[in-house]
């Protein structure tokens, strides 16, 4: 009887998803709530999660709480040791969640919310949660090894160096895109930059604080650090209204681009106690604090979207960025849906703090679905707004001028409405000289979320300071993850760097550490450069190419899941990573060959610098491009984003035909069966990774 | 309960939930590590606690896997 009973809900919980996603996609020229798209989310988790994470624990890796853990086994008060299961979920989704899942499907809103919300769900049921929860799984059953060593020691060296190679090309695009996400809210905007500027005196304070008056009392200092950055926003308010003081703090993007860098070089040669940790300590309550707001905002005020189920820039026409709903709706959301990055993690600090095998499958699985949840959210913030100020805040100066007025045509132009009135107004509530053009996702997040939050509380007065609250928010934790991520790449610089010259891979040598932040913040800051200088908008280019670059890291790490798969004997269970890393491929080599070789200018980086060559040879260069040698410049970086572009998509070939070779050994029978994990009641293994 | 006890124990419970967070937000623990050392390792002295909390952030801060976009 239970039974039946049980059947019976999941059955309403099919049926509600089926009904919601129906509604979805069938609505035409109206406008639907949020429910519903909230519905059709949460039914397909929930469904996902009690089905298909159960397949794969029990059929797969039959995951058994007799098997002790490396934490257990391995237990040193220090990298492993064994936390209870929530805690470590919460761990897992402060390491995950970052500006990823918020910016992504912001962005991808402009082919409507139908492609975006189909992929973030179905591609996480299908493809994020299952990675991150198999490449746990590896990690715990092989005390605690990293992906890369798993690449090389289970596909074989080749595999496992192209790993390598990857993550720090990734490491820097991923740098700069983010970079360029922040100086695009902060640039011309006083508050904003009095606000961030001050998290920074204020997280050094922190440091000195936790260092020499009350050592260990991290919770206290947070606190006091929580209240002075809610003060500071209202210092930023104050700067930006005072006529003396905001022209003061009113910067170029290409000024705050270079304060950006020349932050992120500081933070990774100065000691860690001093500016990253607090500064981290801060930004992991500010990263739960923006989910928790997001999400009571929108469930309690179930806005309508206004944008369309599909836009016609499905077809590669859009302003956002160029390229079609194939492949580039799957490229531009990554976090959220399946991100190669959380393999690191998943295979990183996670593994070793697992009390239990089976608590696998919440932290794996469980982690992912909330960090699609984010996504969803995110998508639904931006779709709540309307589409014409959506296009007003996202398209480049290049594509609807940079007036009112013009954007009022230019998004008229598109089939939508504005009144070039209105977005003055709007302008002026939350506190800004302008909102056109403010590209990157960020500015349009914090719009979304400041007329959510303004009418639970607060009203048009409290526009402003929401609006700002969420720039802080996002921009706080962007940083973290710019400054921690150059520290980790000065690091990989070290690592990779000693093998040409030895003395650089002194970690504790100061002119080795600075002259290799250096090196890691110069190759960031290029393309940063590169992208706010862009006439295009530089998240054209770089948005991709951070997309293709996460895709290729999920390609290596379902890779090595189905290569573990194999060796373990259960071949037949491979279509739950092959499935997921098919699809990955396809999207990944045709976007990384359209953005080479296409011939539409706004999509292919080499068609662009062939348009930009005639343009200087017959001296009909456009107004945006001031100089011959700008023009020159822009063609160095169209050529150079399709060198990366390549090299991913060589990546992407290398490891796949290492990993072919590996499983038809397997297969065939010219090699064992053998599976490399640490045997059930084996003897204990000492070496982690 | 009288209140002295009522008192200790919502001071336990706190103390309890503040691990919790700490925990989260990835702030190494110094206390059971020194627990492990005097459990595990007879005779062998634990690092101090500024010594071992430098140790941890240096570690945490130098290898990808921290942390995510």
């Amino acid at each position: 009887m239970s039974k039946l009973v049980r059947a019976g809900v999941w059955l309403v919980v099919a049926a509600l998803g089926a009904a919601a996603f129906a509604r979805l996609a069938l609505s035409r020229g109206e406008t639907i709530s949020a429910a519903w798209l909230l519905t059709a989310a949460v039914s397909v988790y929930a469904i996902a999660y009690r089905f298909y994470s159960k397949l794969i624990a029990a059929k797969v890796f039959a995951l058994d709480a007799r098997r002790t853990t490396p934490a257990v086994r391995m237990d040193d008060g220090r990298d492993f040791v064994p936390t209870n299961r929530w805690v470590v979920f919460g761990h897992h989704f402060a390491a995950i969640a970052g500006p990823g899942p918020l910016v992504g499907p912001t962005l991808a809103a402009q082919f409507g919310y139908l492609p975006g919300v189909i992929w973030i769900i179905v591609g996480v049921a299908l493809g994020g949660a299952v990675q991150d929860f198999v490449i746990l799984c590896a990690s715990v059953r092989r005390n605690g090894k990293s992906l890369g060593a798993m690449a090389r020691e289970e596909i074989g060296p080749v595999a496992g160096m192209t790993a390598l190679v990857a993550v720090l090309g990734i490491m820097v695009v991923l740098l700069a895109v983010l970079a360029l996400v922040v100086v695009n809210a902060l640039k011309a905007s006083p508050w904003g930059i009095v606000t961030i500027g001050l998290t920074i005196p204020i997280a050094i304070g922190m440091g000195v604080y936790l260092r020499w008056f009350r050592p260990g009392k991290v919770l206290e200092a947070s606190a006091i650090g929580i209240v002075l950055i809610i003060a500071a926003l209202y210092v930023g308010q104050a700067v930006s209204q005072s006529a003396s003081l905001a022209p003061v703090f009113t910067f170029s993007g290409i000024t705050v681009a270079f304060m950006v860098m020349g932050y992120s070089f500081a933070a990774s040669v100065l000691p860690v106690w001093l500016l990253l940790a607090p500064r981290d300590y801060l930004s992991a309550f500010v990263k739960i604090g923006v989910v928790v707001a997001l999400a009571a905002g929108i469930i309690i005020t179930l806005p309508p979207l206004h944008m369309p189920a599909l836009t016609q820039f499905t077809d590669g026409s859009g302003p956002v960025f160029a390229g079609k709903v194939f492949p580039f709706a799957f490229i531009t959301i990554a976090c959220g849906a399946i991100s190669g990055f959380h393999a690191l993690v998943s295979s990183g600090t996670t593994p070793k703090m697992l009390a239990s095998e089976p608590d696998a499958r919440m932290i794996g699985y469980g982690s992912m679905i909330m960090e699609s949840l984010v996504a969803v959210l995110a998508l639904i913030a931006a779709c709540a707004l309307t589409p014409g100020v959506y296009f007003a805040v996202n398209a480049p100066a290049g594509a609807i001028g940079t007036t009112a007025a013009s954007a009022a045509e230019a998004v008229r132009h598109w089939g939508f409405t504005l009144n070039p009135a209105d977005m003055e107004t709007l302008a002026k509530q939350v506190g800004e000289s302008t909102l056109l053009s403010r590209t990157g996702g960020a500015p349009s997040l914090a719009l979304g979320m400041a007329q959510l939050f303004s009418n639970v509380l607060g009203g048009n007065e409290a526009m402003a300071i929401w609006y700002h609250f969420a720039i802080m928010f996002e921009a706080l934790f962007i940083l973290t993850t710019l400054d921690a991520g150059t520290r980790v790449g000065r690091f990989m610089i070290q690592d990779l760097g000693k093998h040409l010259w030895e003395p650089i891979g002194r970690v504790s040598w100061y002119p080795a550490i600075v002259l290799s932040s250096g090196i890691i913040v110069a190759m960031w800051g290029h393309f940063l450069y590169q992208g706010v200088t862009d006439p295009l908008g530089g998240i054209n280019s770089l948005w991709p190419l951070f997309g293709i670059s996460n895709q290729l890291l999920a390609t290596v790490a379902l890779c090595v899941a189905t290569t573990v798969f194999i060796k373990m004997g259960k071949a037949r269970y491979s279509f739950v990573t092959l499935l997921p890393l098919t699809w990955l491929t396809i999207v990944c080599m045709t976007a990384g060959w359209q953005k080479m070789f296409s011939p539409d200018v706004k999509l292919g980086f080499l068609s662009h610098a062939k348009l930009i060559q005639s343009q200087i040879d017959s001296n009909t260069l456009p107004a945006v491009i001031k100089t011959v040698s700008d023009a020159h410049r822009i063609i160095f970086n169209d050529y150079l984003d399709a060198v990366v572009a390549a090299f991913f998509m060589l990546s992407v070939i290398v490891i796949l035909a290492d990993s072919f070779r590996e499983w038809y050994a397997v297969l065939a029978g010219r090699k064992a069966v053998v599976s490399s994990e640490v045997p059930f009641d084996g003897a204990i293994a000492v070496t982690g990774d | 309960m009288t209140p002295r006890e009522a008192v200790q124990s919502a001071r336990e419970r706190i103390e309890r939930a503040a691990c919790v967070v700490r925990t989260i937000i990835g702030v190494p623990d110094y206390e059971r590590y020194v627990a492990h050392v005097r459990a595990h390792h007879p005779g062998a002295e634990p690092l101090t606690e500024e010594e071992f909390t430098r140790q941890r952030l240096v570690d945490r801060y130098s290898r990808p896997g921290s942390r995510c976009c």
